[in-house]
């Protein structure tokens, strides 16, 4: 099961491997992970992507907790919070199929952020699976190279983290 | 008052009531110790290697409750402390690790006796600290005995840059410690309570699981009560020994894979499964599909981590299992009457334990010839002193020592448990008489783990520092050649010990007393004269060198498929 989990940590120094080393030394899945700093410039906000069974999610939101580090855990489940990625997608894009990508970046409401004579670069921007649905029709015209960002999400509604 | 830092740090250890360190100096932290020349405040205790001062400091806190301190410098210095350090951290003992490190400049550039030990000891410690700034030093020693002593105890580091000893600034030590990331839990969720008492109240076959959260939570006394209380069955793990009285007939002893047979029959067929302070170790629970199958289980941790780890649980209570037995006991004393008739009825559970008891007690086959390291563990219990504190290696004289002491007060047994580190029996042992110089200190290890810290017989002598060592030897590393034995068709790969030693002249080289004992007949007086005798003492017990340590459920077994002693 696919589980998105955000994690609220101080900004400080080693931080990042304290929870990336808890989910190797651990045995458990990083899918995705992404971390910038928030409004509150002393927190950074981490969202990772990750699998497990309930009894596997429970222990890693109750490991992260156990961080000195770590404020708060937010474990998102189906739902309740809204969650985006970003993608850059270099493809080839020559004379027969120049078209076709202006096409599906049209449809998926990407952008084109470079141009050459042999290949178009996209920005595309959209909940995970749009991502994963631009890249399977993108992939027959010739994928040239390929940068996600991993989700970040957000809880839906009017109420912060804080509540 | 402006100071350097290294004299801050000082300052700090001493206002948390640190009265002792253990402490190997260096180049990274020769500030640090020109300080400590002349702190007068801090007894300053030097191991001949790291690692032993942090097992030192640990024993040192095992003893104590106390936070255990200990100091080495950068690279090779710090690096030692590692095994000490994931010793502590295993067993939740709470200590502060203080590292040189290079000047903060210099960091990262694989300096000289340079190593990244805050990446190091990340996944063994519960926490550390880089100090980066003079001014942030006082805060910081503050938060790591916080975060040290409180929720789940444990080790923290601080890494301390040879130019932050040396900067100087503004003392002043903070009242109080606000981290808003770790609040640990204290008293239980009072609905969980009334919860647990009224479960344990319906069972008919309840048994109490204790492991060393009620030691370190210093809750023997409310664990004693609650099982007197109720008359239910004790038993304990490694940790837990020492939390609940021996000699009292409701203590089940030890359980797992060298437990007793009755303590492993009661947790196979008993109807609740109350867990005290203890995590559900592959060493308690065998096969964890067959572990308990018929109970009900309730578990009390501070740490939520514990819970639902390796087992399931019906009713989870998080908090520190002093306050949380405290609350039950006041929740139980509103039930008198539900009490009397689970007293009734528990009648026949009690007989059920009674019948396991005589029908395989713990035991073991004594010799007229050889020495029976069981034998040597009966009575070194017998000539001691009530209030002896035994440290033991890890090995098979670490399990007789659990079956056969038989300890009834808490902080009397230093062993590790979770990391099962062999050396570290020794440096506890020295870590806890120079706590309390006046009690009775001993050793129980083997030839083999003696071995790996043997150096710090010169720390004893040199400090007077009077442990008594039993040296059960074997000439083998025991426990790996009975595995060898059982499951390996007696294939003694590198476990014989064949150089025998002369422990006898080691002591008197280090300036220390030795006595052996070759025959059953003289383990008595070896011991008597051992105790008799002041300063460090080696007693040395040539015993039976193929005995096996039983009983013995299988790795991976079945609490129920127990090899016994026949």
């Amino acid at each position: 099961m696919k589980h998105t989990i955000s994690v609220l940590v101080e900004n400080e120094f080693g931080v990042l491997s304290r929870v990336v080393g808890l989910f190797s030394g651990r045995g458990f899945n990083i899918d995705s992970l992404s971390v910038a700093p928030t409004n509150d410039e002393k927190m950074s906000r981490m969202t990772i992507v990750t699998r497990g069974d309930e009894q596997i999610l429970e222990q890693i939101c109750k490991q992260l907790n156990k961080l000195i580090d770590v404020i708060k855990v937010i474990d998102f489940n189906e739902g309740n919070a809204i969650d985006r990625e970003m993608a850059l997608i270099k493809v080839t894009a020559e004379d027969g199929n120049r078209a076709e990508v202006l096409r599906i970046v049209d449809i998926f409401r990407a952008k084109i952020i470079d141009v050459t004579t042999k290949s178009y670069t996209i920005e595309a921007t959209g909940a995970p699976h749009k991502i994963d649905a631009i890249l399977e029709l993108l992939r027959p015209l010739g994928l040239k190279e390929l940068v996600r960002t991993g989700a970040v999400a957000i809880g839906r509604g009017a109420k912060g983290w804080k509540g | 008052m402006k100071m350097n830092g290294a004299r801050i740090l000082l300052e700090c250890l001493k206002l948390e009531g640190v009265d002792t360190v253990f402490g190997y100096p260096g180049g990274t932290v020769i500030n640090l110790y020109d300080e400590i020349f002349s702190f007068k405040d801090i007894r300053h205790i030097l191991p001949r290697h790291e690692q032993a001062g942090v097992h030192a400091a640990d024993g040192y806190a095992r003893a104590t409750g106390k936070v255990g301190v200990a100091i080495a410098t950068s690279g090779p210095g710090a690096t030692n402390t590692i095994t000490g350090i994931a010793t502590a951290y295993m067993d939740s003992i709470p200590m502060v690790i203080i590292t040189g490190q290079v000047p903060t400049g210099l960091i990262g550039n694989d300096a000289f006796q340079e190593a990244d030990i805050i990446g190091i000891t990340r996944p063994c410690t519960k926490h550390n600290f880089l100090v980066k700034d003079v001014n942030d030093l006082a805060t910081i020693v503050k938060k790591a005995f916080y975060i040290a002593r409180t929720g789940r105890p444990g080790p923290v580091l601080i890494d301390l840059p040879k130019d932050v000893q040396i900067a100087t600034a503004e003392f002043k030590y903070p009242d109080s410690v606000d981290i808003r990331g770790y609040k640990p839990t204290v008293g239980g969720h009072p609905k969980q309570v009334e919860k647990a008492v009224s479960l344990l109240l319906e069972a008919k076959k309840p048994v109490i699981y204790v492991g060393g959260g009620v030691i370190l939570g210093n809750a023997a006394d409310e664990l004693t009560k609650l099982a007197l209380l109720l008359n239910a069955p004790v038993t304990t793990t490694l940790m837990g020994l020492g939390s609940f009285p021996e000699e009292n007939p409701l203590s089940l002893g030890l359980l797992g894979m060298h437990g007793t047979y009755y303590a492993n029959m009661a947790v196979s067929n008993c109807d609740l499964l109350i867990a005290v302070g203890a995590r559900f170790d592959d060493r308690v629970t065998g096969k964890i599909a067959s572990f308990a199958p018929h109970a009900q289980i309730i578990h009390i941790d501070v740490d939520p981590t514990s819970i639902k780890k390796n087992v399931r649980v019906d009713l989870p209570i998080v908090g520190d299992v002093k306050d949380v037995l405290k609350q039950m006991l006041k929740v139980l004393s509103g039930q008198a009457e539900k009490a009397a008739a689970f007293h009734k009825g528990i009648v026949p559970w009690l007989q059920e334990i009674e019948a396991w008891k005589a029908k395989h007690p713990m035991t073991y086959k004594g010799s007229a010839s050889v020495i029976k390291p069981q034998l040597v563990i009966q009575k070194l219990r017998e000539l001691s002193k009530p209030d002896a504190i035994v440290s033991t290696d890890v090995g098979q004289h670490q399990m007789w020592t659990a079956q056969f002491f038989k300890f009834s007060r808490p902080r009397t047994l230093l062993s590790s448990g979770g990391l099962g580190t062999m050396g570290f029996g020794l440096p506890a042992a020295m870590g806890a008489q120079a706590a309390f110089p006046k009690r009775q200190v001993i050793v129980v290890c083997g030839d083999g783990g003696f071995q790996m810290n043997m150096q710090e017989l010169a720390t004893l002598v040199q400090n007077r520092l009077p442990v008594k060592i039993c040296i059960l030897n074997n000439n083998f590393l025991g426990m790996v050649r009975q595995w060898q034995e059982l499951f390996f068709d007696k294939r003694y790969s590198q476990t014989c010990m064949e150089l025998p030693i002369d422990f006898i002249k080691l002591a008197d080289a280090f300036g220390a007393k030795g006595f052996r004992a070759t025959k059953p007949e003289e383990v008595e007086e070896v011991i008597k004269k051992g105790f008799a005798a002041p300063g460090p003492v080696i007693m040395e017990f040539k015993v039976a060198r193929e005995e096996k340590v039983l009983p013995m459920v299988p790795a991976g077994a079945s609490l129920t498929e127990m090899v016994l002693a026949s």
